[in-house]
């Protein structure tokens, strides 16, 4: 992942978290695959499974793999399942004014860049793609600024070092922690 | 002189394996609970890899998040739940990892064995896959939950690579009303520093009231620190502390026992340590707390009535909230019909909860129309509570004693509550759907949720207590 175009599904709903992401009833499976066909799953379909037509995934106005969030978003649960659910959809992106922090630690762990930006920003994104639903966004991230095409507006986000160095890279913790093997050793034994 | 430094900071910087700028921390981990929801894939990964499981003997692995509360001896009929609990007895099968299974004696909710067992002990570093890790911060250990990518680091490497969070105070000082519990506490404290508001923080607990509370007290209030979105909770230990230590199954004995109580009692946070924030409640101002809307931060005193709007929401938020729990603003609670009672969960299903609702229900009968949990947080709550009489108590009230799980906290088995209908929970979530699809939630404390299970309504404990 360097560079990002694309437009947004906008869910201007704030608090949302890991249980509506995907519900623990769909948490049953035991590989990462497929979990996106349940993602919103209880916002995406009405009973009887019949997809909600006022819920923004059914709507063909917009699409994207950028998802724009209200503020706290991935509350709740630590399930992974959330992240592996919006990748699995197709978001590369989430943009929201603020992150709950095991969802970020999970988000960043599979390949989905997390964008904070401000509660002002936010809403202006929002007015946007509302006003145009073609509107996009154009993201640099080993630059790390974010661009709402169209417009003026174009601004720095921050991301840890080391984690863009991950994405960057397609790098892993587990290589990167077994590369001090003998440290944790040296510590055990101390 | 050494910088005064928190209890936080102290546990931290025993455990950092190596530490390099701008980087995260490499921090040793002395105990990683799983389970079978958040392990699979982990697994998996190690398989990928060709790694073992690093640290076998301090790994605890049990199946309680999707499991029935039923005939736990026969097989699991549902097939999904079948096939995860049965990927959790290969794995541990195929690593070497001893499982506490359903029906074997320290089988339970994770945050429940872990205490109860002696696998947690004051001063260690605790994760699991599961975000009320936090739970075991009330015996003075650095405890949080984790992603499934981060279980798969843990087991393979026994560490995990974690940035410092800030850290909180939070004092509670005085003296709690009869009739008021450490989960009324905790239910009070987030509805005033929101769901958000403890993000990115870890929370030391502190104050005269909090030194007053039982062990599984404290346990209560640090599990549901991740609901005012903190890492965790962390409770300095005491003499409360190592009086419920001593003698669990894995706690040091002998010469060893002398010498780790010796240790952990200098884990304390110095005088003149700073916090990144502080703030500082009254046990007075604390009345019997239930919430009301779709987020542990949305609560009010039982005897307030639901306000027009809740702190840091929009009027957007609340009215979808309100609209989900079928309650309007400046609604009061009190009297309110509900239809079912769920006592469990690792908030509340140890046996000080269990001893609590049976003193309410003794002699009494449940209301006609509440359908009433009770779900024990492990197998040896279970069994004490048998040993106890107190599931005698509970039968002839009418209510259904179950076997140990996560059960209706998350519905991930079948006890789901129905749509549409309410439920005063002693879980942690009242989230649209947590106990099922369009299930509504208040969250209360094991007293709050006694009473509604007698008299079929909300009422406050205080004029039933005492
Ligand atoms: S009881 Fe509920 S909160 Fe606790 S571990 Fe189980 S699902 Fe999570």
């Amino acid at each position: 992942m360097k560079e990002i175009k694309s437009t947004c599904i906008p869910l201007q709903i704030a608090n949302i978290d890991t249980d509506q992401v995907i519900p623990a009833r769909f948490l049953k499976a035991t590989t990462r695959e497929g979990f996106g066909d349940n993602l919103f799953r209880d916002w995406r379909y009405l009973p009887g499974d019949v997809p909600n037509p006022d819920f923004v995934l059914n709507n063909s106005t917009y699409s994207g793999s950028v998802l724009v969030a209200g503020k706290n978003f991935g509350c709740g649960s630590s399930r992974e399942h959330a992240a592996w659910a919006l990748a699995d959809y197709g978001f590369n992106i989430v943009i929201s004014s603020f992150f709950a922090d095991i969802f970020k630690g999970n988000a960043l762990n599979n390949g989905i860049l997390p964008i904070q930006v401000s509660d002002e920003i936010l809403a202006t994104l929002f007015e946007k793609i509302d006003q145009n639903p073609a509107t996009e966004i154009f993201v640099d991230l080993p630059n790390e600024t974010l661009e709402i095409l169209g417009t003026d507006i174009k601004i720095s986000f921050k991301i840890n070092a080391y984690k863009k160095e991950c994405l960057l890279n397609g790098y892993d913790d587990i290589d990167y922690i077994l590369s001090m093997t003998d440290k944790i050793k040296a510590f055990v034994l101390s | 002189m050494n910088m005064p430094s928190t209890l936080f900071d102290k546990i931290w910087e025993r455990h950092v394996v190596n530490r390099r700028t701008d980087y995260p921390d490499l921090l040793y981990i002395d105990r990683h609970f799983i389970h079978e929801v958040t392990s699979p894939q982990a697994f998996d990964g190690l398989r990928k890899r060709g790694l073992p499981v690093a640290r076998i003997e301090q790994t605890i692995a049990t199946a309680d998040h999707n499991v029935p509360t039923k005939n736990q001896h026969l097989p699991i009929a549902e097939k999904l739940s079948r096939f995860q609990v049965e990927t959790l007895r290969e794995n541990c099968k195929a690593f070497g990892l001893p499982l506490h299974d359903l029906g074997s004696e320290k089988q339970g909710i994770v945050h429940v064995i872990g205490p109860e067992q002696g696998w947690t002990l004051p001063g260690m570093t605790i994760v699991c896959g599961d975000s009320h890790t936090s739970t075991h911060g009330a015996l003075g250990t650095i405890a949080f939950g984790i992603g499934t990518s981060q279980v798969e680091q843990v087991l393979a490497t026994q560490a995990i690579l974690q940035y410092k969070p800030k850290t909180m105070r939070i004092n509670i000082d005085g003296v709690l009303a009869k009739g008021v519990l450490s989960k009324d506490i905790i239910l009070y404290i987030i509805s005033q520093i929101t769901t958000s508001g403890g993000t990115g923080y870890f929370v030391e607990y502190a104050g005269s009231a909090i030194r007053a509370l039982s062990m599984e007290a404290r346990m209560t209030i640090c599990n549901m620190s991740i609901e005012m979105g903190a890492r965790g909770g962390i409770i300095a230990p005491d003499e409360t502390t190592f009086e419920y230590v001593k003698g669990r199954t894995f706690a040091p004995k002998g010469e060893n026992w002398e010498k780790s109580v010796a240790d952990w009692a200098t884990l304390k946070t110095d005088n003149n340590a700073v916090f990144d924030q502080e703030h500082h409640f009254k046990a007075e101002d604390i009345e019997p707390w239930i919430t009301y809307g779709t987020n542990p931060g949305m609560g009010i005193g039982v005897t307030q009535n639901i306000p027009e709007l809740a702190l840091n929401h929009t009027a957007k938020d609340m009215n979808k909230s309100l609209t989900y729990m079928g309650l309007e603003p400046q609604q009061a609670l009190l009297g309110k019909k509900i239809d079912y009672v769920f006592i469990g969960s690792c908030t509340n299903s140890r046996i000080e909860d269990l001893r609590l609702v049976a003193d309410i229900v003794k002699g009494k009968q449940k209301a006609k129309a509440v359908e009433v949990w009770i779900v024990p947080g492990s197998k040896k709550v279970e069994a004490q509570a048998i040993e106890e009489g107190l599931d005698k108590v509970f039968e002839a009230a009418g209510f259904d004693l179950r076997q140990p799980g996560c059960s209706a906290c998350l519905g991930m088995n079948e006890d789901k509550i129905p749509k549409g209908k309410y439920c005063v929970s002693t879980s942690n979530r009242n989230f649209e759907g947590r106990q099922g699809p369009g299930s509504r939630t208040f969250l209360a404390s094991p007293f709050t949720a006694a009473i509604a299970a007698i008299t079929g309504t909300i009422e406050d404990a205080r004029t039933y207590v005492g």
